[in-house]
C-alpha cells in the first residue's frame, strides 16, 4: 500500500496485488472483501467485523453468497489498518480475489446437521491450508472456487462450483468424496459432471493438485470469458477430462501431499463437537411457547432445522427483513448475534451462501430467548426459504460490473409479499437476482431467477424458472422476453399466483414447475401482450 | 445537447470525482467541465492521465452527459447512480406509496 | 541480460538465439524447442553447451530424456498473470528430475519471486537501469523473507507446516 501511495507501484501493477488482498474499486468507493473460511465465525471475530464496520465503514457490512463479508466504503489508505485489525483475530482478505483458489465454502449446517457423514469443514480447512499462497496455482487462467458438503442434501451448491466435493461412504463404509468438476454460473452456466464417484479421504490433496495442474496448463488464457475450468471440461468432455486428471494423479499420488492421520486428527480437533448436554428430545417450555406465541411458532416453522444432537436445534437468522438489503447487517446487529452465540450457542456462528447467518447449536429450551434477542435486534424475520428470502448480488447500486440494479428489485418483491401468512402459504420458493451475466446472485439456480440486463440504457429483467442449487441441481429456463424495472415485480407475483392456483397438495413451486413445465407460466405472463 | 465529461475515482478514498475547469477534481457533478468536441475531450483526458500519474485519481474515463442550462446530467443509469449514490434506500418508499 | 541468481545480480552470457541465427556467434546459446526438434541430430553431434527455451504451452515430457543435455532451461512468462510455467517448472523438477538451471524469463516482478523459488526456479531475468536492478534484488530478498513456513509441499526444500508438526510429534514420541 505504501508502495502504491508513494508512486513506487503504478495502478497496473498495484491492481493485481490490491485484488489479491480483496480490495476492489467499485462505483462509489473501494470495497474490501474479508474471507470467512467455510463461513464459520466465533463471537470475537464477529465483534471485530462489527468494529471494522463502525470505525472504517458506514456502520454495516454485507454478507455474500461466498460466505464472506464485504465492506462497501473503506478508504484505501486505511486498508492496512483494517487488515491489521483483522489479523489480531486471525482473519484476512487474502485470496478473496484474483485468479487463485478462493475461499473454500462449506455447508453452513456443518457439524450440526442431522444428515451429515462427517463435518465438511475439516477437509475444507485442509484445502484452505493447502491452497494458501500456493506457488503453482496463484496465477491460474481464472478464479477457482471449491465447495464441500458433508451430507447428501446439498446446502453448498457443489454442482455449480469449479470443484464440488460431497462426502459419502463407499461400500466398505469408508468415508471419501464424490468429485464434481466444471460446474458454474456466469455467462456459461453448467451443472458440473462427476469425474470421480469415490475418492478416499486421505488422497484428497493429490487429486485436487492433479485437477488444478491440468487446468493451469490447459485452461484457456486468450479470453477471460472462456477461461474458467468449466469451459475446459465442457470442451474436452467430462470423461476425457477425468482421464487427464487420472493420468496426472497416478503420477502424483502417494507423495507428500497425503496427509498423515495425525495431521487430519489435529485439524479435526478444531471442529470437534462442543460438549452437548444429554437432553430430552422435547422441551416442554419450548413447546409451550410455540403453542402460546403465534409469531414465535411461525418463525420456528421456517428458521429452525434438525440438529444431530437430541434436544438441540440449528437456528437460521434471516438477513432479509422486508425492505432491507439482502445480506446486510449493522454493527449493532453483528454484536447482538455475537452476544447470543456466546450466551446460548457454544460461541459459534455461520454465514450461509444464501446470505443469512446461522447459530448451529442452540438448546431447544433456549430457542425462545434467542428469538426474543433477535427480534429486539431487528433480526426476527420468519422467512427462511420463503419468497422474501432472496439472494441478491449488489448490482448496479454498488458494483462496477453490473448492468442493472438488483437490491431495489429484491426490496420491492419482498415488500410486495410482506404479508407473512401469504409467504408461509406460498411455501418454499428460492428467488435469486443477479445484476449482470456474471451471476453473483445465482439466478440460474433460483426456482425463480431474475437477471438484470441493460437495454439501450434502461434496466430490464429476464426471468428464468425451474433452477435449483441443491442435490437436484438444474438450470432455469428463460421464460420469455424481459420485463422493465417497473413491471418485474408484477411478473413475479403473476408467477407465484399461477403456481398457487395450479399446485397439488404439499407441492413446492419447483415441484409444480417441473410437473407442469413452462407453458402455464408463460401463458399467465404473456397472454394478452 | 450531448457532451462528455471526465470522471475518475480518488486514489485514496475511491470517491467519485469529476474533472472541473482548470484541472480541478470535484465531487460535484454540476461543476464538471463538458467537452463538446473530440479535441476538447482529448485535452480533458490528457489532464486526467497526468492526474493518474501523479496518483490523485484512478480509472479515469470520459462519459456522456446532456447539458441542460449549463449543467451536465449523466445519460446512463450507471452514471446517474454513481453521481447520486446507491438507490437502495429510496425505492421502498415508491413501492409503499403504490 | 542480468539475472537474479542465488541472491545475487549476475550478468551471464546465456543468449537466446532466434532460429535463423547461427549458434557459433555466442558461447552459451539458448535455442527454441522447435529448433531442437528440427536440428537435434546435428546439434547433438556438435556437442555444444546449450540452453533450451520451452514455450509455456509445451509439455516437458515432449523433450523426454534429452532434457538432461541442457545446462539451462528457460520458461516463459509473457505476462505475470500467465502462470503455466510454474507447473512446467514443478514437472521438470519433480517428475523429470531435471537438475540443471531453471530460469524464468519475461514479465516477472517481486510479487512472483517467492512462488518462482518454491517451484524450483534458480534464476530470473531482470531489466532496467542500475537503480531498478538494485530495487529488484532488494525485492527478491524481501520476498524470500516474507513467508517462513509454507502451507504445502512444492519443489523447494522448505518443509511445509504439516511436515514440521509431524517431525515435532516424532521427536516428542522418541524422547
Amino acid at each position: 500500500m505504501a508502495r502504491r501511495l508513494s508512486g513506487d507501484l503504478d495502478e497496473d501493477r498495484f491492481k493485481p496485488l490490491r485484488l489479491m488482498n480483496g480490495v476492489y474499486l467499485q462505483l462509489h468507493a473501494y470495497m474490501l472483501r474479508v474471507a470467512i473460511p467455510y463461513g464459520t465465525l466465533d463471537s470475537r471475530e464477529m465483534c471485530r467485523l462489527a468494529r471494522i464496520a463502525r470505525v472504517y465503514d458506514r456502520g454495516y457490512g454485507h454478507f455474500t453468497t461466498r460466505q464472506n463479508i464485504q465492506f462497501n466504503w473503506p478508504k484505501l489508505a486505511e486498508v492496512p489498518d483494517i487488515l491489521a485489525d483483522l489479523a489480531e483475530v486471525e482473519m484476512h482478505a487474502i485470496q478473496t480475489s484474483g485468479n487463485c483458489i478462493r475461499n473454500v465454502t462449506a455447508d453452513h449446517f456443518a457439524g450440526a446437521a442431522a444428515d451429515e457423514v462427517e463435518d465438511p469443514r475439516i477437509h475444507a480447512e485442509v484445502i484452505r491450508q493447502w491452497s494458501t499462497l500456493h506457488p503453482e496455482f496463484s496465477f491460474l487462467p481464472r478464479k477457482f472456487k471449491i465447495a464441500v458438503t458433508g451430507a447428501a442434501r446439498d446446502r453448498a451448491a457443489i454442482n455449480v462450483h469449479d470443484i464440488g466435493l460431497q462426502m459419502l461412504r463407499n461400500e466398505a463404509g469408508e468415508p471419501g468424496f464424490r468429485v464434481v468438476v466444471g460446474g458454474g454460473l456466469g455467462r456459461t452456466p453448467i451443472v458440473g459432471p462427476t469425474i470421480r464417484e469415490f475418492l478416499p479421504k486421505a488422497e484428497l490433496l493429490s487429486y485436487l493438485e492433479a485437477i488444478l495442474r491440468v487446468y493451469n496448463r490447459l485452461g484457456r488464457r486468450d479470453n477471460p470469458f472462456k477461461a474458467r475450468i468449466k469451459i475446459l471440461v465442457a470442451s474436452v468432455g467430462g470423461d476425457v477430462f477425468a482421464a487427464m486428471v487420472e493420468e496426472e494423479w497416478q503420477a502424483l499420488r502417494g507423495g507428500s501431499l497425503d496427509l498423515p492421520e495425525e495431521e487430519v486428527a489435529r485439524i479435526a480437533a478444531y471442529f470437534a463437537s462442543p460438549p452437548f448436554e444429554a437432553l430430552p428430545a422435547q422441551d416442554t417450555g419450548f413447546e409451550a411457547m410455540r403453542f402460546e406465541d403465534r409469531d414465535f411458532a411461525r418463525w420456528c416453522r421456517t428458521n429452525l432445522h434438525a440438529h444431530k444432537q437430541q434436544g438441540y436445534a440449528i437456528l437460521s437468522i434471516s438477513l432479509k427483513p422486508v425492505g432491507g438489503v439482502p445480506g446486510d447487517a449493522t454493527a449493532e446487529q453483528m454484536e447482538a448475534v455475537a452476544d447470543l452465540a456466546e450466551r446460548y450457542g457454544q460461541d459459534e456462528i455461520r454465514v450461509s451462501h444464501e446470505q443469512n447467518l446461522v447459530l448451529p447449536h442452540i438448546r431447544l429450551r433456549d430457542v425462545h430467548a434467542v428469538w426474543q434477542g433477535l427480534v429486539a435486534a431487528g433480526l426476527g424475520a420468519a422467512n427462511i426459504g420463503l419468497v422474501s428470502d432472496i439472494i441478491s448480488c449488489p448490482g448496479l447500486d454498488y458494483c462496477n460490473l453490473a448492468n442493472a440494479r438488483s437490491i431495489p428489485v429484491a426490496q420491492r418483491i419482498a415488500t410486495r409479499f410482506a404479508d407473512l401468512d401469504r409467504q408461509h402459504d406460498i411455501g418454499e420458493l428460492k428467488l435469486k437476482i443477479s445484476g449482470c451475466i456474471n451471476a453473483c446472485g445465482h439466478h440460474h439456480v433460483g426456482h425463480i431467477g431474475i437477471l438484470g440486463v441493460d437495454k439501450k440504457g434502461s434496466e430490464f429483467y429476464q426471468i428464468t424458472l425451474g433452477g435449483s442449487a441443491g442435490e437436484d441441481a438444474s438450470l432455469g429456463d428463460i421464460v420469455g422476453p424481459a420485463f422493465s424495472y417497473d413491471d418485474v415485480v408484477d411478473a413475479v407475483e403473476t408467477l407465484v399466483e399461477t403456481y398457487v392456483g395450479l399446485r397439488e397438495k404439499g407441492e413446492r413451486f419447483l415441484d409444480a414447475y417441473r410437473r407442469l413445465g413452462p407453458a402455464p407460466f408463460k401463458e399467465a405472463l404473456y397472454a394478452g401482450h | 445537447m450531448t457532451a462528455r465529461i471526465v470522471t475518475a475515482n480518488g486514489l485514496r478514498d475511491g470517491e467519485v470525482l469529476y474533472l472541473a475547469r482548470g484541472g480541478r477534481w470535484t465531487r460535484d457533478l454540476a461543476e464538471a467541465e463538458p467537452a463538446e468536441s473530440p479535441e476538447a475531450e482529448a485535452a480533458l483526458m490528457a489532464i486526467a492521465e497526468g492526474a493518474m500519474r501523479c496518483r490523485a485519481v484512478v480509472e479515469a474515463y470520459a462519459m456522456a452527459v446532456a447539458v441542460e442550462e449549463g449543467t451536465p446530467h449523466p445519460l446512463s443509469q450507471r452514471e446517474r447512480i454513481r453521481a447520486a449514490g446507491p438507490t437502495v434506500g429510496t425505492d421502498i418508499a415508491i413501492e409503499r406509496g403504490r | 541480460m542480468p539475472v537474479i541468481k542465488d541472491g545475487q545480480l549476475v550478468e551471464d552470457d546465456w543468449t537466446f538465439m532466434p532460429d535463423s541465427v547461427p549458434l557459433d556467434e555466442v558461447s552459451r546459446p539458448v535455442i527454441s524447442l522447435a529448433r531442437w526438434q528440427g536440428e537435434s541430430r546435428a546439434l547433438r553431434v556438435r556437442n555444444l553447451r546449450l540452453g533450451l527455451r520451452l514455450p509455456n504451452d509445451a509439455d516437458p515430457a515432449a523433450v523426454g530424456a534429452e532434457l538432461h543435455r541442457f545446462a539451462l532451461i528457460e520458461l516463459e512468462f509473457p505476462t505475470f498473470r500467465d502462470g503455466r510455467a510454474y507447473s512446467q517448472a514443478r514437472l521438470l523438477r519433480e517428475r523429470h528430475g531435471y537438475l540443471g538451471e531453471l530460469r524464468a524469463v519475461g514479465a516477472i516482478g517481486r510479487d512472483q519471486y517467492f512462488f518462482l523459488d518454491r517451484c524450483g526456479f534458480d534464476s530470473v531475468t531482470v531489466a532496467g537501469d542500475e537503480a531498478e536492478l538494485a530495487r529488484a534484488l532488494e525485492g527478491w530478498f524481501e520476498a524470500m523473507a516474507e513467508i517462513s513456513v509454507p502451507m504445502q509441499p512444492a519443489s523447494d526444500r522448505r518443509p511445509p507446516a504439516s511436515s514440521l508438526r509431524e517431525r515435532r510429534r516424532a521427536a516428542a514420541g522418541a524422547s
